[in-house]
């Protein structure tokens, strides 16, 4: 039997750089870009030659803003991975878009490659709360996004919203949630604003916490969320990630149930054969790349980690703690041959005395105070 | 070996105030005098520990002897006997100064006199010591040896119009210094036939050779065999080795007599049974008294030592062991807390000499250390009429069982410029002192006299006194006796529970300040836990000062995906490293650090 495979493949280019982000992308001349996706189905080739025994369940092409390419650009790489890697019938192929981006002729591309979800990052419905993002979008300019792309006939779209903005309060929060929901789309991811180093965000805000909404009114947003999404018919089943059912993301499912997973393109990371890397960082050293040569993986794959037992077990309960199901105490023992007591017995106790999580045979999972403290809780799975 | 000219020989100390070139003038003149070639060199030949050479001051007493060729032709030896340079450590350097019979008074040409410049000419004096000064740094653009030479002869009564006017660093007229030793300072005197009377100046413990005595025979003469006994320790032995010091090496010979420096072995065991000051005699042929002066040293300043780790009881108690060997001035014993578990209470000569230990066991012995505050030695009279000598805040006896407390005093001399007198004169009153006196050593410096509570002056009085006059304040202290006291132990309560190792002497009328300031530090050292945490500082049960730490709310990764797993694990060991470096107190978690809290309650 072939081994379940998902594939990441990153676009590291944007329009505008937003003031929160800090993912590998930027603005890059077309020359570039054109340059960057040579390069890439390159790599798609070459680094599909390395895993025969796998069968690809899910596509996630990410950035960056991937719906930034020309339609050509999108089908090439698609075509490329169906013809070197076998996909399963059902595979789930995302592709993120971001308003002011997409045409219908680029959706219609997509569609024609087999992409068939999409994941619109909209992160708010307040206009002047997206200009404090540094989205180059508005509100109006998503809604004929959303529009176009239920028109190129995708039945599966996410929408990305944030909470905890600058200048946000409930109130316009939950203006966003309601008109989002309006829209009936099948998946919401709701982040609350995490203020990154290197970032004008955190230049602005990091030494003036005053100007973000405080601890208490975050959580008061998160609360809502969940209750709002959910009588609107959003399960949530991770500790952002909400969806109508049947509709949960499966790739990224596969990141906290330690499904293998290759990462293509710059910077990208991958789990597999107990490995973990990430891909060449720096856009010139990649494109200058010989994908072709023997030994490319010498120069292409860095931070090379090898995963103990040991740190295979602890991410399977700090990664499968952040599904609301939790992690299954009979996976646990099947994936490493010993009982998820024999190792967590003191910790599961502790934490159960403390209410932060909950034992539900055979699941464990966090509980709503456990989410809210969930570092210090995932913490204390390391061994 | 010929018989030693007792006319030859010069027995020599350099003092100097810190940072004025002693060290650098002692390896000058070990250079000069050519027992060693440049290459031999290292930087600073006396200073052997690194942590001196950091620290840029002398720790322990050490000798060493050269032979200088001079103009007249002949040759002398000089044994350069080096002086720890801390006023923790006054009594060594006072022994030092009584294994000589002159000093040469190092003066930087562009600072001047200071505090400790003074100190150290009236201790040199109290020894009939004949001192010649000597003029440093005049390569330095600022340098001013008129005026320098000027305040020394006003101020300290000594010719100065003649002094060798030098740079230690660059060579200058080092062989003025060289001449003026053998012109100015007195051969030793002494009968080598009479019984024997030797002054300990300092020992040193090898693992070979065990306890290394560093001795001024005063009288008479010690060789292979003698039977030597310490006078005040009373301990004997028979010698097995004389010899004297070369530089950073020990060189054997048949005898010393009277009037000469080095060093003696005799399989003793322990450098306690060596204490410096006491008197070496012959046991079949004893002296009739000992040397003057000797004092058993006893600590000023304890603390609560303990493993971070509880494991390593054993190894910091035999860390300490060892240290013990070459420093009978630190003293030690188990303690237990409730709050860190077994450890050890030790009391040091000084907050200088605690910090050396301290670091010496953390680098040497890789320990991981927690400090409890340090104190000084209280002195508690009971009504039952007995007197305990508290070194523990936490054996305080009950309130009601107490009549009244004392508390250590000083004798503070602090030389200041004249614009920094007033900040400097506020921050004695703060610390409780008593004003005494002041003097104007030049139009622009004046030196203040007070009197200040040890307890004032051991944490962090020194960094205040820089730091308010800007760095131009030095200062020198000599320990004057025990005043009663209104003193009261404040304690510490974390979630309602009194942590031991917290709790500390104070005087009542800064005790609410304290206690506020120190709830203050600990809720920002306390990180917060699952639920609200009372910090609160009480006096025999009375609530004065609170802080809360709040309930942790938030502390959750919105997004965790396939490229951010490596970089969020080690997030979370972050957080798990933090948690290990905690002390659990009942329900709560504190930081080792924080037990240290006290010592930074100025720092703002």
């Amino acid at each position: 039997m072939r081994k379940p495979l998902e594939l990441y493949i990153h676009i590291p280019f944007c329009a505008q750089k937003c003031d929160y982000c800090d993912f590998l992308s930027g603005r890059a001349a077309l020359s570039v870009q054109r340059l960057y996706v040579e390069r890439l189905i390159e790599e798609i080739a070459c680094q599909s030659a390395h895993y025969p025994g796998y069968t690809v369940v899910s596509v996630f092409l990410g950035g960056g803003t991937p719906s930034l390419l020309e339609p050509k650009q999108l089908l090439d790489i698609m075509n490329q991975v169906k013809k070197h890697f076998r996909l399963t019938e059902d595979a789930e192929v995302t592709m993120e878009a971001n308003p002011g981006t997409v045409t219908m002729e680029k959706l219609q591309a997509c569609r024609e490659g087999g992409i068939n979800r999409i994941s619109i990052g909209l992160q708010s419905a307040d206009d002047k709360e997206l200009k404090k993002l540094g989205r180059i979008h508005t509100y109006d300019e998503f809604l004929k996004t959303f529009q176009r792309v239920r028109q190129a006939g995708f039945a599966n779209v996410n929408i990305d919203l944030m909470s905890a903005l600058p200048g946000q309060t409930l109130a316009s929060w939950k203006t966003t949630l309601k008109n989002v929901t309006m829209l009936k789309p099948e998946h919401i991811s709701a982040y609350s604003l995490i203020i990154e180093e290197g970032t004008p965000f955190y230049d602005r805000y990091h030494d003036h916490p005053e100007l973000l909404p405080d601890e208490n009114e975050e959580r008061e947003m998160y609360y809502l969320t969940k209750q709002f999404l959910h009588s609107h018919g959003f399960e949530r089943y991770e500790i952002s990630n909400y969806a109508k059912p049947g509709y949960e993301c499966r790739h990224n499912t596969g990141y906290w149930i330690g499904t293998e997973y290759l990462g293509l393109g710059l910077g990208a990371s991958s789990y597999i054969q107990g490995f973990r890397f990430c891909n060449e960082k720096d856009l010139g050293a990649y494109c200058r790349l010989k994908m072709q040569q023997e030994d490319v993986d010498d120069y292409l794959h860095k931070e090379i980690v090898r995963l103990t037992e040991k740190e295979k077990m602890e991410e399977f309960m700090f990664l499968g703690m952040r599904l609301i199901r939790g992690v299954s105490e009979k996976e646990f023992e099947k994936r490493f041959g010993i009982g998820l007591r024999d190792v967590y017995g003191n910790v599961l106790d502790r934490l159960l005395k403390n209410r932060l999580i909950v034992a539900e045979e055979p699941y464990v999972r966090l509980s709503e105070f456990g989410i809210d403290i969930s570092n210090y809780v995932l913490s204390e799975f390391l061994l | 070996m010929p018989i030693v000219d007792q006319n030859k020989i010069r027995n020599f100390c350099i003092i100097a105030h810190i940072d004025h070139g002693k060290s650098t003038l002692a390896d000058r003149i070990i250079e000069m005098t050519g027992l060693l070639t440049s290459r031999e060199m290292q930087s600073q030949v006396l200073d052997n520990m690194d942590l001196e050479r950091e620290r840029g001051i002398t720790i322990k007493a050490q000798a060493v002897r050269t032979v200088y060729k001079a103009a007249d032709g002949e040759e002398y030896i000089f044994n350069l006997i080096d002086t720890p340079g801390h006023v923790d450590f006054n009594y060594e350097v006072s022994r030092s100064l009584a294994a000589c019979d002159g000093a040469v008074l190092v003066v930087d040409a562009a600072q001047g006199i200071e505090a400790q410049t003074l100190a150290n000419v009236y201790l040199a004096l109290d020894h009939d010591l004949d001192v010649f000064p000597v003029l440093n740094k005049i390569d330095l653009p600022s340098a001013e040896p008129d005026r320098v030479a000027a305040e020394i002869e006003d101020i300290i009564g000594l010719e100065a119009h003649d002094a060798p006017r030098i740079s230690a660093k660059t060579g200058i007229h080092i062989e003025q210094v060289l001449e003026a030793i053998v012109e100015k300072i007195p051969a030793p005197k002494g009968d080598p036939a009479a019984p024997l009377k030797a002054l300990i100046f300092d020992s040193l413990y090898d693992s070979y050779k065990g306890v290394i005595i560093f001795c001024r025979i005063k009288e008479g003469t010690v060789k292979k065999g003698t039977a030597i006994r310490m006078m005040a320790t009373g301990a004997e032995e028979e010698v097995v080795e004389v010899g004297y010091f070369g530089a950073g090496q020990f060189i054997p010979c048949e005898e010393l007599s009277a009037g000469m420096v080095g060093y003696i072995t005799a399989s003793i065991k322990n450098v306690k049974d060596t204490a410096v000051g006491d008197t070496i005699t012959d046991k079949n042929n004893p002296c009739r008294e000992p040397l003057p002066g000797y004092k058993k040293v006893t600590s000023m300043v304890y603390c609560g030592l303990y493993p971070a780790d509880g494991a390593k009881y054993n190894d910091l108690r035999d860390a300490l062991e060892k240290l013990q060997l070459n420093d009978a001035s630190l003293f030690f014993e188990p303690e237990t807390s409730i709050a860190l578990g077994f450890g050890f209470r030790c009391g040091f000569l000084g907050l200088l000499h605690l910090e050396i230990i301290q670091e010496r066991l953390e680098r040497e012995y890789n320990l991981d250390l927690v400090t409890t505050a340090p104190g000084v030695v209280y002195r508690v009279h009971k009504k039952k009429g007995d007197v305990i000598e508290l070194t523990n805040p936490s054996n305080l006896p009950e309130p009601s069982e107490i009549e009244y407390m004392e508390e250590p005093i000083v004798t503070a001399e602090i030389m200041v410029t004249t614009d920094f007198v007033g900040a400097i004169m506020t921050l004695c009153q703060e610390r409780r002192g008593v004003y005494l006196g002041m003097e104007y050593i030049e139009t622009t410096r004046a030196l203040l006299k007070y009197e200040l509570p040890l307890n004032e002056i051991i944490y962090d009085f020194f960094d205040a006194l820089k730091s308010r006059s800007r760095g131009y304040a030095s200062f020198d202290y000599e320990i004057k006796g025990y005043q009663q006291s209104e003193l009261v132990k404040l304690d510490i309560l974390i979630n309602r529970e009194e942590v031991d190792a917290l709790s500390f002497i104070v005087h009542a009328s800064s005790a609410y300040e304290r206690g506020r300031r120190m709830c203050e530090k600990l809720k920002d050292e306390i990180p917060r836990h699952l639920f609200e945490i009372p910090i609160q500082a009480a006096i025999g049960g009375k609530i004065i000062a609170r802080e809360t730490v709040k309930a942790m709310r938030k502390d959750v990764l919105a997004k965790c995906y396939g490229g951010d797993i490596s970089r969020k694990k080690k997030l979370l060991e972050k957080q798990k490293e933090g948690k290990k470096r905690m002390r659990q107190i009942g329900n709560v978690e504190i930081p080792q650090k924080a037990f240290m809290s006290v010592l930074k309650l100025d720092e703002e």
